[in-house]
């Protein structure tokens, strides 16, 4: 049997102050650790939750982003009678030809602005994305010069309240009504009627083409379909595998988060090291007295490990506790495939909070290995001596 | 006759300090029998202690041949030499070497702990070995809530509650006013006389000596002959 685990708990309760600075190190290399993993996991989850499975996005050949593509008014034409494409009630093909934009626009309460994604959607455009749920006020009507704004950017951004008046293009438009898109990407643009975006930017032709399939085969067909057309030189994504590719911008802050949280891993482990030694130290009259008592060096080793490893647990879950609130909080950041602001919120998973205990009792069992070598291996003779 | 429980022929023991070795023992021949109280005796720096702690396997000798309880121990290895000492020698310092943390009970079950008995059967033998040193009323007492005389008689429950065919006491009265000495001792002589426990006691006391069946003196390393 081990040494009881009542030792290490009563030795960490008589020694308080130390355990609670010990923990506290390790507290707050696992709560930035647990935050800038939810930044990343939350950018990751507003891109990968994007998108319908039977959407297909066609765009320009070689293109990464809708922003880079571009789709001629005949190649719509086209597109929208390939085989496969699911029809509408009216029997019209299920098909959204769209102009994405990017303006800049002033932060509230900042002279700075950001790039921010105007879409301009086809009439089925609204349809096509499930996620869509129009929150306040009402949807555009073509011809007016208006738009709808996504809940996350009218709350960062100055001018796109529901009634203000935003100046881009060629002229002033209205914010006529607010949507919700959930935590997709669309929660970070402004829509309006596509045919009317086009003028105001002189842009004759649409950047992408939305098309739903009528089911998975007829998916894999169409993009064979656009891919081997040589007229178009266009190709077909569906939609989530195109945002799924732009979770690389996730990559930058995720390895951010790694770096810093292994450099203060570094200290809090030495932080670990050092009480244990210590402890340690203080201990080795006990420690002797265990081992003639008949407990073997690896019972001493696993004990001052676990000893250790209960502070660091200790730290991992008070620093688990104190990410907590920042869970649900929306920030923004630029996506590097399209250069424009990306609204999204930071996302506490039981997952990331496994991977933050997980960090801590890794922290802890390195700082006390060495200490819990040394002390299994102290001679008993000398460990007896000891004052 | 009486089996041996300890039989060492030439024994030596040899300290490294840097480029000199100093002998700390020197042709030691010891036959301790079973059921006797030896009391070791002799100056500070006689090599007392070293032979005690080489015969209770928690130091290994340089050269010559000892067995204990029959076992050649020196051969056994660190883990081997652990359980060894679990089950056949009990062990009392000068110094108590209880666990602060621990409760009285706590520190007598930690031996009981290595061995296969169930938890009610160590509490039997705790309150049996805490009952026979007569601190059954203090179980649940911190070593700090003790005086010096229940630390020591603790660390003798400890040192039984295995029931250990030897037991060892390294100065068990040193750290001792006389009163509480004199209970240890006590206890020690029961030990022996009523248990027939085979008890080596290293001591400085002469009154300590008084207890013991056969005394020996130690000298510089070597032991002198046996006193008539």
């Amino acid at each position: 049997m081990a040494i009881p685990l009542k030792y290490n708990l009563r030795n960490l309760a008589v020694r308080r102050t130390t355990t609670a600075m010990t923990a506290s190190s390790i507290t707050l290399t696992v709560t930035v650790f647990v935050v800038l993993m939810a930044l990343a996991q939350g950018l990751q989850t507003s891109l990968t939750a994007t998108g319908h499975p039977l959407n297909l996005i066609v765009m320009r050949d070689g293109s990464q982003s809708e922003t880079q593509s571009s789709v001629q008014r005949d190649a719509l034409q086209t597109i929208k009678y390939l085989e496969g494409i699911a029809k509408n009630e009216k029997g019209e093909p299920v098909v959204s030809p769209e102009l994405v934009v990017l303006i800049n626009l002033p932060r509230r309460g900042q002279v700075q602005g950001s790039n921010v994604t105007i879409r301009g959607l086809g009439p089925e455009g609204f349809a096509m994305r499930k996620e869509f749920k129009l929150v306040e006020g009402r949807e555009y009507r073509s011809g007016l010069r208006e738009v709808i704004v996504s809940k996350r950017i009218a709350e960062r951004f100055q001018n796109c309240g529901l009634g203000d008046r935003l100046k881009f293009a060629k002229g002033y438009w209205t914010v006529v009504g607010i949507f919700d898109a959930g935590n997709t990407a669309f929660a970070s643009e402004i829509w309006t009627n596509a045919d009317d975006l086009a003028p105001d930017f002189d842009r004759d032709a649409y950047s992408s083409v939305l098309v739903r399939a009528t089911d998975a085969g007829a998916v894999q067909r169409l993009k064979k379909a656009v891919a081997d057309d040589r007229r178009l030189h266009l190709k077909a994504d569906t939609e989530q595998e195109y945002y799924e590719r732009q979770t690389r911008t996730a990559a930058p802050i995720k390895f951010l988060g790694i770096f810093i949280a292994a450099l203060m891993a570094v200290g809090a482990s030495f932080a670990a090291m050092n009480t244990m030694y210590a402890a340690v130290a203080r201990r080795t009259k006990e420690i002797g007295a265990l081992r003639v008592v008949g407990f073997s060096r690896g019972s001493i080793l696993l004990s001052f490990i676990i000893e250790s490893v209960l502070i660091a647990a200790l730290g991992g879950f008070m620093g688990c506790l104190l990410a907590l609130p920042i869970n649900g909080v929306t920030t923004g950041t630029t996506n590097f495939m399209t250069f424009s602001e990306l609204a999204f919120s930071f996302q506490i998973t039981p997952g990331l909070m496994l991977a933050g205990m997980i960090f801590a009792v890794l922290m802890g069992f390195i700082g006390g290995l060495f200490p819990a070598w040394r002390a299994a291996h102290e001679n008993i003779v000398t460990a007896l001596r000891s004052t | 006759m009486a089996k041996s429980v300890v039989e060492i022929k030439n024994l030596s023991k040899i300290f490294q300090r840097d480029s000199f070795s100093v002998a700390a023992l020197e042709s030691i021949d010891l036959d301790v029998k079973e059921g006797e109280f030896l009391c070791l005796m002799g100056p500070s720096g006689s090599g007392k202690t070293t032979l005690l702690n080489i015969i209770a396997g928690i130091d290994r000798p340089t050269g010559g041949e000892l067995h204990v309880l029959g076992e050649d121990i020196a051969t056994l290895s660190e883990d081997a030499l652990a359980t060894w000492r679990n089950v056949h020698v009990g062990f009392v310092f000068q110094t108590f070497n209880l666990i602060p943390v621990l409760t009285a009970y706590e520190n007598v079950e930690l031996p009981l702990l290595l061995t296969k008995l169930s938890a009610a059967e160590r509490k039997e033998h705790v309150l049996m070995a805490l009952k026979l040193v007569g601190l059954a009323d203090r179980i649940d007492h911190y070593p700090r809530q003790l005086s010096g005389g229940q630390e020591q008689r603790v660390a003798i429950a400890r040192a039984i509650v295995t029931d250990p065919t030897l037991v060892v006491a390294d100065e068990p009265t040193g750290d001792l006013d006389a009163y509480s000495a004199d209970e240890v001792l006590d206890i020690l002589s029961r030990l022996n006389r009523d248990f027939k426990k085979t008890i080596l006691m290293v001591t400085h006391d002469p009154r300590a000596a008084h207890h013991a069946t056969v005394v020996r003196h130690l000298e510089k390393g070597q032991l002198l002959p046996v006193e008539n």
